[in-house]
């Protein structure tokens, strides 16, 4: 199939492989996206799950796992973040909503390389086999968590599942690169070359600016990440030092000298902080838009919110060092890390600004997109706010390691993304399938998923403090931590509640493809292009014509406008648009 | 948005959010067109892989980039010794072949000449291909030097020369997990050679296409693009000759 011709990516595919499997189509392509990550998400999260079970009840006997040895609980512990930060976070709203929605939101009929788009899909599914397959090998899956630090990660003989599992743990992270490196390549491209006719930079919708800074962020930082993977693997294989200085590992000198555990966390860190901004700035982009949308307002400082993205985007390439205060770093190094660090919470305090100012005094909706659009605006508060705690270098060395830093990330990295990839699921599944989801049910969801999340991640920063370590696999016959083993017991409760809670979303989902009620082609009165097509869209996006775009993407509440809205196509100077 | 000029001038718009009509259409009637909307059209196309190639020449900078800050960490690192209790410096320079590296580096210029040469070629190709549709109309001489074909050899050549260099190293001694320099000389010349292969790659395809008949610009594109991502790769291939004798 890799011989198939950019030229004749447009004529309508026949087969069913061509049209579903290999398809050269952004939105196929965008749905095959968008189903990796939900069938990864389960994978990772019922992986979170038997975590929280083994930490209340360590000597269990669980299905298929059996009782779960420290070394194994490392493994799911690794597997767990590895595969939701990449299969799920950047897979979902990038991969997923931004393959599918970005050319239609600029009036494109297709991504500008349709062939390496397919390529891209099925590059990130192979590097998915690849890692699922560390499970089944001899040893394992990796000990070292998605971080990968060496000298854990940097020899073979340091554990169970340091072999061969390992091995395919950074050949697949390898390959993911790649393939989010020529999904970069041409959402970036797509973005500059292929916008419709009127649709200037900002008359773009606040979503595709978010991924398209996201592209621009994953361009920079995969490459970085591919050299120290390769740098790694040949530690490990070729018997060089990069990373490995000279160590013992079981009584045994190893081969290695001279090399520096600490290059490996640089060069890590320098993909890894931009990659936190890779996962949560589309949820941005889909809150900015639904809030707008729901609330029947302009979106409150438009420029102002690209430019806090740009600056957050910016900022992300200058604080890697915060995850290394720990480390032995200068002090001097840690204070510019430091301040730089807090830095982004000024354009993080302009987009919540902003959207506050969004919904302030609005005639909202309370759809169910729009729910998970206020959740995210809520979790992004409650996860940002303990980020200026965590940045300041005397704070985080009390704190770091322990279950403190593990409320953070999940509350802002995980769940925040999360709630964005649900609003964005919630708004756009009508035009994806052409069927409403229901509402009921999205209620039900958005309310369990919220007061479970919240239920779980707020008293692991009380756990922290009172300092349980995180990545330990045991700590109920640790006297100083008997007396936390009550409220472990309730975050686990609400683990198995709020997971159970997504089934009613996977059950809305797929009745909802199959059975759900016909949409409308503009089901919630937007404005952007995408609703202003068939649902769902054709081959083409827009049936043989390419749209004409004369408004900006949130001409909502319009004086003097026969509806309460204009669409980004309705000719501007018409006092009273047709349709 | 490209970086360069093409020596036959090809009119589009800078940008078409000013409106003023659709793009000039070059090659039409060729079934060649993404069709559908008509934004696509033979001067757009290779604005647009231009584009992607300068976007994706991006990521493979930031590969080197990370390859770049690791040596010169690793070189630069004093290390603890736990053998004998000091710090120390283990970073030992390693004897590279030179004369041959430069015989290497000579084969490769000219391979880039040839290249830029084959790139002209198909550029005038493309642009008299509406003339020559002409009945009647002919262009007299249409014996080539076969640039493109020069250029593949050259790579392979290129290529071969780097496999010897690898012999000399072993020969020496030089493997790559004796010394952070030898895995780094290692490591360069081993990633600029699959990122060149990919070149040879895209070359031998360029060719394949004019084999299977399609048309001139579509050859074009393939080409042109080919050119400017050989002529990084000449580029590429100095900084690391030059970043290892820095290094030495």
């Amino acid at each position: 199939m890799a011989t198939s011709e950019i030229v004749h990516a447009h004529a309508a595919p026949q087969g069913f492989i061509r049209k579903y499997i290999f398809s050269l189509d952004h939105k196929v392509i965008g749905i095959q996206y968008f189903f990796l990550a939900l069938t990864a998400v389960w994978v990772g999260m019922i992986l979170s799950l038997l975590m929280r079970i083994h930490m209340i009840w360590p000597d269990a006997n669980l299905p298929f796992v059996g009782h779960i040895q420290p070394e194994t609980y490392l493994s799911i512990l690794t597997m767990h973040g590895t595969i939701m930060v990449f299969f799920v976070l950047t897979t979902a709203p990038q991969g997923g909503f931004g393959n599918y929605f970005l050319p239609i939101q600029i009036g494109a009929p297709d991504m500008a390389f349709p062939v390496l788009n397919m390529l891209s899909f099925w590059t990130t599914f192979v590097a998915f086999v690849v890692i699922l397959a560390a499970f089944f090998v001899t040893g394992g899956a990796p000990l070292h968590g998605w971080t990968g630090y060496p000298p854990l990660s940097a020899m073979q003989s340091t554990g169970p599942g340091e072999g061969l599992g390992a091995d395919l743990w950074i050949t697949s992270i390898a390959i993911f690169c790649a393939a989010s490196l020529m999904g970069a390549l041409n959402f970036i491209t797509t973005t500059l070359d292929l916008r419709a006719k009127g649709m200037s930079m900002f008359r773009m919708p606040l979503t595709v600016w978010s991924w398209f800074i996201t592209a621009i962020l994953g361009l920079l930082a995969f490459g970085v990440l591919l050299s120290a993977g390769i740098l790694l693997l040949m530690d490990r294989n070729l018997g060089t030092s990069f990373y490995v200085p000279l160590v013992v590992v079981n009584g045994q000198i190893m081969g290695h000298k001279g090399g520096s555990p600490l290059l490996w966390q640089h060069l890590f860190w320098f993909f890894g902080h931009p990659e936190v901004y890779i996962a949560i700035l589309p949820g941005m982009g889909v809150a900015s838009q639904l809030l707008s949308t729901f609330s029947r307002k302009p979106i409150f400082g438009y420029k102002a919110m690209v430019y806090a993205m740009l600056a957050i985007g910016f900022l992300g390439f200058m604080v890697w060092g915060h995850h290394m205060f720990m480390s032995g770093m200068s002090p001097y190094s840690a204070f510019a890390f430091s301040i730089l660090t807090m830095g982004i919470g000024v354009p993080s305090a302009i987009k919540t600004f902003n959207w506050l100012g969004t919904i302030w005094g609005g005639r909202v909706r309370f759809h169910s997109p729009m729910l998970f659009a206020v959740g995210f605006v809520s979790l992004f508060v409650s996860g940002g706010l303990s980020g200026p705690f965590l940045a300041q270098p005397t704070l985080d060395i009390p704190l770091h390691d322990t279950a403190f830093v593990v409320g953070h990330f999940h509350l802002i990295m995980g769940v925040a993304a999360i709630f964005g990839i649900f609003a964005a699921t919630y708004y756009w599944v009508p035009k994806m399938f052409g069927r409403m989801m229901n509402e009921t049910l999205g209620r039900i969801h958005f309310w369990f998923t919220l007061i479970g999340t919240y239920a779980i991640f707020m008293p692991m920063h009380y756990l922290g403090m009172a300092g349980q370590p995180r990545r330990y696999s045991q700590f109920t016959e640790v006297a100083y931590l008997q007396h936390l083993i009550p409220l472990n017991r309730f975050i686990t409760y609400c683990a198995i509640i709020t997971i159970a809670a997504q089934l009613v979303f996977v059950i809305n989902l797929f009745w909802t493809i199959f059975k759900g009620p016909k949409a409308s082609d503009n089901p919630w009165e937007a404005t952007t292009l995408e609703w202003t097509t068939a649902t769902p869209p054709p081959h083409d996006n827009f049936g043989g014509h390419t749209p004409v775009v004369h408004n900006g993407p949130y001409e909502y509440g319009v004086p003097g406008a026969a509806r309460d809205y204009i669409m980004q196509n309705e000719p501007a100077t018409s006092p009273n648009p047709a349709h | 948005m490209s970086t360069v000029t093409p020596n036959l001038a090809i009119k589009y718009p800078r940008t078409r959010d000013t409106g003023g009509g659709d793009p000039p259409s070059y090659g039409g009637g060729n079934g060649d067109d993404r069709g559908n909307g008509g934004a696509s059209d033979y001067g757009d196309r290779l604005r647009r892989a231009r584009l992607g190639l300068v976007i994706g020449l991006t990521a493979v900078i930031m590969l080197f980039v990370g390859f770049t800050s690791a040596l010169l960490v690793r070189k630069g690192l004093p290390t603890f010794d736990q053998q004998t209790n000091t710090y120390s410096r283990d970073w030992v320079p390693i004897n590279l072949p030179w004369i041959l590296l430069l015989v290497n580096t000579a084969v490769l210029l000219v391979s880039s000449a040839t290249m830029e040469f084959a790139r002209r070629d198909i550029t005038r190709q493309a642009a008299l291909a509406p003339v020559k549709s002409i009945p009647g109309v002919s262009l007299g001489d249409e014996q080539r030097f076969p640039w493109l074909g020069s250029t593949v050899i050259l790579g392979f050549g290129f290529l071969a020369g780097q496999f010897l260099v690898w012999r000399v190293l072993h020969e020496r001694h030089s493997f790559v997990n004796s010394n952070p320099s030898s895995s780094f000389a290692y490591l360069l010349f081993a990633t600029h050679a699959v990122h060149l292969a990919g070149g040879v790659i895209a070359l031998v395809w360029a060719a394949a296409t004019a084999l299977l008949h399609r048309p001139v610009e579509s050859r074009r594109i393939v080409i042109d693009v080919a050119a400017w991502y050989w002529h990084f790769m000449a580029l590429l291939w100095i900084y690391i000759v030059t970043l290892l004798w820095i290094a030495r």
